[in-house]
């Protein structure tokens, strides 16, 4: 893309700069794509500043950036107002806490004043779109994503419509997603979807594993790797995603479905409880040089 | 910053340098990406302690996982940034 397209291009404004909000904005970025990142805390903002520019050293150091394209601006700001007065934007991506209350409240403040027909993404891991969409003017513009961690490295995302999620607007996001090189994997709207519903309760057996004994972590997942194929092990997994997301995930999969499997081990609780919360701490089931926020 | 060690030098602190992260043990030439089990993500890891370390810039072209593969291409790639090839 070139600088004087790069200017004339929609933004895209992602809501939250947590792990998962840098993480798509480095993906955008990467494609060329402006993007406005939105959070409440400005030393939150400053951080992730940081963390996107290095984000996208490592995107181009694993070869996941594509040939002959610039990365897009940035800009950051504390006012979700003043995000979505400047130019109109291509999506907005909610990537807040896991948290219905606080994603509600966001989603609802975008959705007043974006106009029809803008897909609005809630990037969740586990949250019921429907139950989102309550929040919303109009349900038929929301839909979620699941991005995995980090979004700019792993080309599958889980697409969620929710039953009242207009067709060309799920249409109009996997076109987005297609430019910026993913792969949209559509599936029905339910608790955790499909990757959470597997995935999450599996981790947590893992971590139950490590509280009774049975096994170190490092142990764990050299099994899960040389035995199963498994790319990282299940507790490195835990590091990566952030163990105080995983918990949350765990409780709405747990209050929803009712498996008891989903019901967070003591383990992570005390790991969330000791601030323990993964790479993005610095510590969690393994210690890490350095925070990656 | 050790901006005049030799590659001997820069090998045996590299390797000293995984040994320490990885709780591994290591040689010049093995993969640590492939056999050796590391994430790529640590690559990045890499790159930042080379920058520190030796006072090289590491960007463009040279921002690529081979160069950081095995501890001799690391090597390899800081005499060059070094010398200025």
């Amino acid at each position: 893309m070139t600088a004087a397209a790069r200017e004339e291009a929609q933004p895209l404004v992602v809501v939250g700069a947590g792990v998962m909000g840098t993480g798509i904005t480095t993906l955008a970025l990467a494609h060329g794509v402006p993007v406005t990142l939105v959070d409440v805390d400005r030393a939150v903002l400053d951080r992730a500043e940081v963390t996107v520019a290095h984000s996208l050293r490592t995107a181009a150091l694993l070869g996941a950036t594509p040939p002959d394209t610039a990365p897009g601006p940035l800009t950051t700001t504390t006012s979700l107002s003043d995000a979505l007065s400047g130019p109109a934007p291509v999506v907005v991506v909610e990537a807040v806490v896991e948290d219905p209350a606080t994603k509600a409240a966001v989603l609802a403040q975008v959705s007043a004043t974006v106009s029809a027909g803008t897909p609005i993404i809630s990037n969740t891991s586990s949250i019921p779109i429907d139950e989102l969409a309550a929040s919303v003017t109009r349900p038929a513009d929301l839909l979620g994503t699941h991005f995995m961690n980090p979004a700019y490295l792993i080309t599958t995302v889980e697409v969620v419509p929710g039953p009242r999620t207009a067709a060309d607007v799920v249409a109009a996001a996997k076109k987005f997603l297609g430019e910026l090189r993913r792969t949209p994997i559509v599936v029905r709207d339910s608790p955790g979807f499909v990757t959470s519903r597997l995935l999450h309760p599996m981790i947590n057996d893992a971590a139950r594993l490590v509280q009774e004994g049975v096994a170190s972590a490092e142990d764990v997942d050299a099994l899960m790797r040389g035995c199963l194929g498994h790319p990282t092990g299940p507790l490195r997994t835990a590091d990566l995603i952030g163990i105080d997301n995983l918990v949350d995930a765990l409780d709405v999969l747990h209050r929803r479905v009712g498996d008891d499997r989903s019901r967070p081990c003591d383990l992570l609780l005390a790991k969330v409880r000791d601030g323990h919360h993964g790479r993005k701490s610095g510590r969690g089931f393994y210690d890490y040089e350095e925070a990656h926020p | 910053m050790t901006v005049s060690a030799t590659p001997d030098t820069i090998e045996q602190e590299l390797i000293d340098f995984l040994e320490t992260r990885t709780k591994a043990d290591w040689t010049p030439t093995r993969d640590l990406f492939g056999e050796g089990g590391l994430s790529s993500l640590f690559a990045m890891e890499l790159v930042v302690h080379l920058e520190q370390r030796y006072g090289v810039a590491i960007s463009g072209a040279n921002l690529k996982l081979a160069n950081f593969r095995t501890v001799k291409a690391m090597v390899e790639l800081v005499v060059r940034l070094r010398d200025g090839a």
